[in-house]
């Protein structure tokens, strides 16, 4: 089957491509992207107005399969991931049990491809159990379809061990993933610790927490040769301490959330647990910071730390609340509204750190439009202004701070391997105009 | 006016005229406490539900009997006998206790915020008796009248908020009110129990207990608690006594009319001497009498109001 999608602004970072171009999929995989094609057997998808970009790619997702599966599942992640226009994610291994053997690995794989809806890479644990001190068999799990490594939301908190796993993983050429924080200095923290943690009497979680942790994950792998991406990055030091790091050439990645470059501590104030997560909503000077990294390139990714919980961990009193809010469905829309719509971030260059930068970070053959690469493709509408209501969640979770809030920019249609997996009803009318089917899902069956 | 507000949660959402009107209810029901006959008729047929999560004797007992003075059918909550000790969620409990038809809950709960979130969830009026670390705005308004009692005034005063100012609901709403009024605030104690960027909430911050009482009016000495030595707070309750700690010495340096607050329950020996305490016994059982006057306006003002008209 063909599809031709025609007369969208078509951004490619991997060619540097973005200009109006039509885009020809043929048999689930890119077959041309030139100023003009005409194809009088494929189906055509009308895109004038809209943007055309790689299927967008999440290097940090919480699917809470296996063991919290009432708070998300694979499926019910993956359709949310459509949804928001992604069609490659990873999700962490903080599951029950802990993801650190084949067996897990390959099942999560399964799992992802029995939904069909996106790309699901498990991400493996750098200890067994996440307990800290035996490293997983990298190389094994590497070879079972785990893409890194991670002890997620339970960070090495050995120096020692930290330095060997840095050291081992130049084996598998993967990055070690790490999730920066020296507990000891955050413990019984919920949220920022700054001006609005004094007014509102809630134990704060102080940057240092993250920037002294970030030093020394940097260091070590300054010393070890090995790869470190440095999850949500959220304080101001720790942006600089990349920045230098990357200026000496350490093999140093980064990714920032679209939460952290689009709210600051302030939306804690009325004590909404859906506002607390880990790192914490930081100041407002954090919040710059993290914008001009992402436009400098010292953080190389955008990752929305998808998060998902249920209502009674959430419905409650804020310290005793989960951590963690959901992003797949609104990441696009953030990222778009804040930072380029406000002329902080030039569009090619969001599409870059939502598609080509995380895969590159993963070693995936994906996030480009090149010839010949799987028809991952996402199509958006920039201007489309929206209200991010219940009714736009697929996640099996809710827990979002920004639902009622308003948005411009919405996915409208999003391919994975030439099939849709989403698709809004504001593009039924451009796609086979004229003839009789309006649906690609039908065109699929 | 506070009779258009649902709820009183803290200080910090108050104008200075709705202070001005406590203080002044307040010092109305002052008088009605000195009589041979202590009641009012204004909550008559209300209901009113002490709701108390944290062990409390002196400040579930003067909500108790601020309601009993003002004709409220009174009932005790207390989370140990409860089903909170079963599971239950906040929200849970408090919708059940709402579906018998309460009109008033009064919340003592040891999360920030808890009563913000129980306001949002429930059509009961609710009155925060003190939030985890947060807000303890009957407290300040009690403080607040002992000192316009004694000074005449608030503006201008000036006031040491003295002890672990971190983790006190007392000190942050003592800050709100004091400087909504005009009065001076510092605050002193070792630097491990003053919170980050405290001088953006308009106050003065030392770690000098000499100086800074040297400056002011009186002191507001906050209860120390023996747990904060195992957190590294302070090397030593005896080395808090010491430098931080108020005692004859310290006071004695200063003039007359120097006034001592101390909310309660003492740690006499801690953060204040026996001979203070007993020096400043007047002042201190004066809150505690006043305790039950701003809770009797506050009540009065938050459902009373809807009595009236």
């Amino acid at each position: 089957m063909k599809i031709l999608i025609k007369g969208g602004r078509v951004i490619d970072p991997a060619v540097a491509h973005d200009a109006q171009a039509d885009v020809l999929i043929e048999d689930g995989a890119i077959a041309a992207v030139e100023p003009r094609i005409e194809a009088e057997d494929a189906r055509l998808v009308d895109a004038a107005g809209l943007v055309v970009t790689p299927g967008l790619v999440d290097m940090h997702v919480h699917f809470r399969e296996p063991g919290f599966e009432y708070k998300e599942d694979v499926e019910s992640g993956s359709r949310a991931a459509a949804a928001g226009g992604f069609t490659t994610v990873a999700c962490m291994p903080n599951t029950d049990p802990v993801i650190d053997n084949e067996a897990l690995v390959s099942q999560i794989v399964k799992r992802g491809q029995e939904a069909g809806l996106c790309r699901v890479h498990p991400i493996a644990a750098i200890t067994k159990g996440q307990q800290g001190d035996l490293l997983t068999e990298m190389m094994l799990l590497r070879d079972a379809g785990a893409v890194r490594f991670p002890d997620y939301g339970v960070p090495v908190e050995s120096s020692r061990v930290m330095r060997r796993a840095l050291e081992y993983v130049r084996l598998t050429g993967q990055p070690i993933i790490s999730h920066s924080e020296d507990k000891a200095l955050s413990a019984g923290g919920h949220m920022h610790e700054g001006v609005v943690s004094t007014r509102l009497g809630i134990e704060g979680i102080p940057s240092a927490s993250e920037d002294v942790a970030v030093a020394r994950d940097v260091r070590l792998a300054e010393i070890t040769g090995g790869r470190l991406h440095v999850c949500h990055v959220s304080s101001a030091r720790s942006v600089e301490v990349i920045r230098r790091a990357k200026e000496r050439g350490v093999r140093v990645t980064a990714e920032a959330t679209p939460h952290h470059v689009t709210l600051t501590d302030e939306a804690v104030e009325g004590f909404d647990a859906n506002t607390k997560m880990n790192p914490p909503l930081r100041a407002e000077s954090d919040r710059q910071a993290l914008i001009e990294g992402l436009a400098d390139g010292t953080l190389d990714a955008i990752a929305t730390d998808h998060a998902p919980h249920a209502p009674l961990e959430k419905l409650m009193e804020f310290d005793r609340a989960r951590f963690g809010i959901i992003g797949l469905e609104t990441s696009l829309a953030l990222i778009l509204t804040v930072l380029v719509k406000e002329g902080r971030l030039p569009l090619a260059d969001a599409v870059e750190r939502m598609t080509l930068a995380p895969a590159r970070i993963l070693g995936l053959e994906v996030g480009t439009l090149r010839r010949g690469a799987p028809a991952d493709v996402t199509v958006f509408d920039p201007d489309l202004a929206w209200t991010f209501g219940p009714g736009d969640v697929f996640s099996k979770s809710a827990n979002s701070p920004f639902l009622g809030r308003e948005l411009t920019g919405r996915v409208l249609l999003t391919l994975l391997d030439g099939k849709a997996v989403h698709e809004r009803p504001e593009i039924r009318g451009r796609i086979d105009a004229g003839r009789s089917s309006h649906n690609l899902e039908t065109a699929r069956s | 006016m506070i009779a258009t507000r649902k709820s009183l949660l803290g200080i910090r959402e108050l104008d200075p005229d709705e202070i001005v009107e406590i203080l002044d209810t307040a010092a109305s029901f002052q008088e009605i406490q000195q009589r041979s006959i202590k009641k009012v008729p204004t909550l008559r047929g209300a209901t009113v539900v002490n709701l108390f999560f944290e062990a409390s004797t002196r400040t579930r007992s003067s909500f108790e009997l601020a309601e009993k003075r003002l004709s409220a059918d009174v009932l005790n909550f207390s989370a140990s006998v409860s089903s909170v000790s079963k599971g239950e969620s906040l929200r849970d409990t408090a919708k059940n206790i709402e579906a018998m038809n309460v009109d008033v809950l009064v919340m003592r709960h040891g999360s920030s915020g808890a009563c913000h979130f129980l306001d949002r969830h429930v059509e009961a009026r609710v009155v925060n008796a003190g939030d985890g670390q947060h807000e303890h705005p009957t407290q300040a308004l009690l403080d607040a009248l002992t000192l316009r009692d004694l000074f005449g005034k608030l503006e201008g005063l000036r006031v040491v908020i003295l002890g672990d100012v971190s983790h006190s609901r007392v000190a942050r709403s003592n800050i709100f009110l004091l400087t909504k009024m005009g009065a001076k605030v510092t605050v002193c104690g070792p630097p491990t129990m003053l919170p980050p960027e405290i001088q953006a909430l308009g106050v003065e911050e030392s770690t000098d207990v000499r100086a800074a009482l040297r400056e002011a009016d009186a002191v507001n000495v906050l209860r120390i608690q023996f747990e904060r030595t195992k957190e590294s707070l302070i090397p030593s309750i005896r080395e808090y006594a010491r430098y931080f700690g108020i005692n004859e010495r310290k006071l004695s340096e200063l003039p007359e009319g120097f006034t001592v607050l101390h909310p309660g329950p003492m740690n006499r020996g801690t953060e204040i001497s026996h001979g203070v305490a007993e020096a400043h016994s007047g002042t201190i059982l004066r809150q505690v009498s006043n305790g039950v006057a701003v809770r009797m306006a506050v009540l009065y003002l938050l459902y009373g109001g809807e009595a009236r008209n």
